[in-house]
């Protein structure tokens, strides 16, 4: 095992249901990625992108196999513990936004700040700082309600990228997005990755989106595909 | 650690604060459960405590006798013969201690006098009955042994009869028309008040000779309903309660093996009965609105259930987003006991309202009890936090990406 190792995957498989109705959606993944690395995720719908990235993120267990992050077996660690691993180490862009409703732009990306204690002044400080950089500086008291799907799918970005996570996870954070903006949104994820050294794992069905990370990883029906470095 | 409950508390008042309406139909469920039990139990121990203090004003030392067994409201049985004079008359030379007795005979008829009339109770006795009641005059004079003898054709009547006939003028002297005979009014009562067990001023009092002459007509010489007693100052009640069963058993032809077909009374068990009712009463009431509570319980929990897909979406991402199981819970806890304990105030304030309000129109002091506040409170606090709580607890024990997709 590489030392510069951030997240291991050894054999994972995940099957969803019980009996006839189940479906096994990862069939033994093994995967590394290293510390620094900006990985797109690529692959048809179905293929499992968003199963893996659910585990990867803590956020589901896997049937079975072993998932080291940055050493840790990530399955020996209790629910309270891989909480405080969310909350202190990665951050997360679902698919679907998942954005507290009736709540404003802002608060929703003070969220993560506010279970890390941080004071109230210093969280709408930087929480305003976020929503400028995904260009929404002039919507922060909108509730999601309020908001397109796009400028939805921004906040959920800023939220997760306020954090300044070591590991951030993004499924398809640009689907919703037109090209400028797409435009705009890689190139703070790029930013992130270079200057702060954050590690990004983003799932996208976009080529040029794709583009801008260093390695491409292909899933196809549970498996990994292809696994290449971009030049 | 204060760190956490510090966040919960401005977390959970911020979730209140986005879900008002939620928030409010919770409340109000708690609202209306505690403000009902308040109230109810409330004004029956006023009521229960108005019958006690009315019962003392009785005075201590009267003692009732009435035919057929047992003392509830009229429970004589049927074939069971009333008094005769000569019972009242034996009973007071008979038994000791005896400080005045008297016969009651009871009916009901019409009072006329010019364009007023009224229904009412009349009551047939001797000048005795003033004493033992506790009566005291307003004007005129009571009725005598004299007029006792010849049945003459007065009465004394209590404030309200006074109301009802007589408007500004002066009822003394006035004749009036009571059933089928013309009275003459000799005295007025003054007035006892108006608690508890009804009216004591609708009164209409004649000698016993006059009822049975004049109004009725006497068909039977067991025509005593009641027998009112009062005791000499210092006279053991038991002991004059035994003396006056020996005297009437005998009078009555009972045999060892029978039991009294009459039943006597002194104010303290009467007192007893009724305030025992009454408590029934209470006990009851606070049955129904404790069935109330269970009701705002029920449609909190409705509400809570309703927005548990929404909730437990909420606690998916919180748990995503880092959150501990623990905090999330702890904040919902705070939600549930503060949504609960703002409806067991308010439930408490409008009752207390409530209690002000309507204890003056039913005629009872408003006693104020904190042994039930509390109870009403805490059980509110308890029927939020169950009803509130239990559903988060599931959402908060699930993966974070269960809780996200649940729909
Ligand atoms: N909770 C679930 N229960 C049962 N099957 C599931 C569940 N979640 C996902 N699946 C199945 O697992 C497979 C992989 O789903 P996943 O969401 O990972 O796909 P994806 O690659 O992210 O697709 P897309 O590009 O459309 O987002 C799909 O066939 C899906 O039907
Ligand atoms: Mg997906």
């Amino acid at each position: 095992m590489n030392t510069k190792s951030l997240i291991h995957l050894e054999g994972i498989h995940k099957i969803y249901g019980e009996g006839d109705a189940s479906f096994e959606a990862l069939k033994g993944i093994n995967l590394d990625i290293l510390s620094g690395e900006f990985v797109a995720i690529m692959g048809p719908s179905g293929s499992g992108k968003s199963t893996l990235m659910n585990l990867l993120g803590c956020l589901d267990r896997p049937s079975s196999g072993s998932y080291r992050y940055e050493g840790i077996h990530v399955e020996s660690l209790d629910k309270t513990q891989r909480s405080l691993l969310r909350r202190y180490a990665l951050g997360f862009i679902f698919q679907g936004f998942n954005l507290l409703a009736r709540t404003s732009a802002v608060e929703n990306v003070e969220l993560p700040l506010l279970y890390r204690g941080i004071g109230r002044r210093k969280r709408r400080q930087l929480a305003r700082e976020a929503l400028d950089s995904v260009g929404l500086a002039d919507k922060e008291r909108n509730t999601p309600g309020e908001l397109s799907g796009g400028q939805q799918q921004r906040v959920a970005i800023a939220r997760a990228m306020v954090t300044q996570p070591r590991t951030l996870f993004a499924d398809e954070p640009t689907g919703n997005l037109d090209s400028k903006t797409t435009d705009e949104i890689m190139l703070s994820l790029t930013r992130l990755n270079q200057e702060q050294g954050i590690t990004i794992l983003m799932v996208t069905h976009e080529e040029d989106v794709a583009q801008f990370a260093g390695r491409q990883i292909h899933v196809l029906d549970g498996l990994i595909a292809h696994d290449q470095q971009n030049h | 650690m204060f760190a956490m409950i510090n966040n919960a508390f401005s977390i959970a008042l911020k979730e209140i604060r986005r879900n008002l309406t939620r928030a409010f139909l919770t409340v109000l469920g708690i609202i209306i459960g505690v403000s009902s039990v308040v109230t109810m139990v409330t004004l029956g121990e006023g009521t229960t405590e108005a019958v006690k203090s009315q019962i003392s004003s009785l005075g201590s030392n009267l003692l009732m006798v009435r035919p057929g067994a047992g003392f509830g409201p009229r429970s004589r049985s049927a074939g069971v013969p009333d008094f005769t004079e000569a019972d009242v008359d034996a009973l007071l030379r008979q038994v000791p201690g005896i400080a005045a007795v008297a016969p009651v005979r009871n009916t009901s008829t019409s009072a006329i006098y010019r364009e007023n009339a009224r229904m009412g109770g009349v009551t047939g006795t001797n000048p005795g009955w003033f004493e033992i009641n506790n009566w005291t005059l307003e004007s005129g004079r009571f009725f005598t042994d004299d007029d006792l003898k010849k049945g003459a054709a007065v009465c004394v009547i209590g404030q309200t009869v006074v109301d009802d006939l007589f408007a500004d003028e002066d009822p003394i002297g006035k004749k009036i028309r009571v059933g089928k005979a013309s009275v003459e009014v000799i005295g007025t009562l003054k007035e006892k008040g108006q608690v508890g067990m009804g009216d004591q001023d609708d009164t209409l009092v004649v000698p016993l000779s006059t009822l049975r002459r004049r109004l009725l007509g006497q068909t039977s010489a067991h025509d005593i309903g009641m027998i009112s007693i009062s005791a000499e100052d210092g006279v053991d009640s038991d002991w004059m309660i035994e003396n006056i069963e020996t005297v009437l058993r005998e009078r009555r032809n009972l045999q060892d093996n029978q039991e009294n077909d009459f039943s006597v009374m002194d104010t303290r068990q009467i007192a007893e009965t009724l305030s025992s009712s009454t408590q029934v009463m209470t006990t009851l009431l606070a049955t129904v609105s404790g069935v109330s509570l269970l009701v705002g319980g029920i449609g909190i929990m409705n509400i809570m259930l309703v927005s548990v897909t929404e909730r437990t979406r909420e606690i998916g991402i919180r748990l995503a987003i880092g959150a501990t199981a623990k905090e999330v819970l702890l904040q919902f806890l705070v939600e549930a006991i503060t949504l609960s304990s703002v409806g067991g105030a308010m439930g408490i304030v409008l009752a207390l309202g409530f209690c002000t309000l309507l204890a003056p129109m039913i005629q009872v002091n408003f006693i104020f009890n904190t042994q039930i506040n509390i109870i009403a409170f805490i059980f509110s606090a308890v029927v939020g936090v169950v009803f509130g709580f239990a559903p988060a607890r599931r959402a908060a024990s699930l993966d974070p990406i269960d809780a996200l997709r649940h729909e």
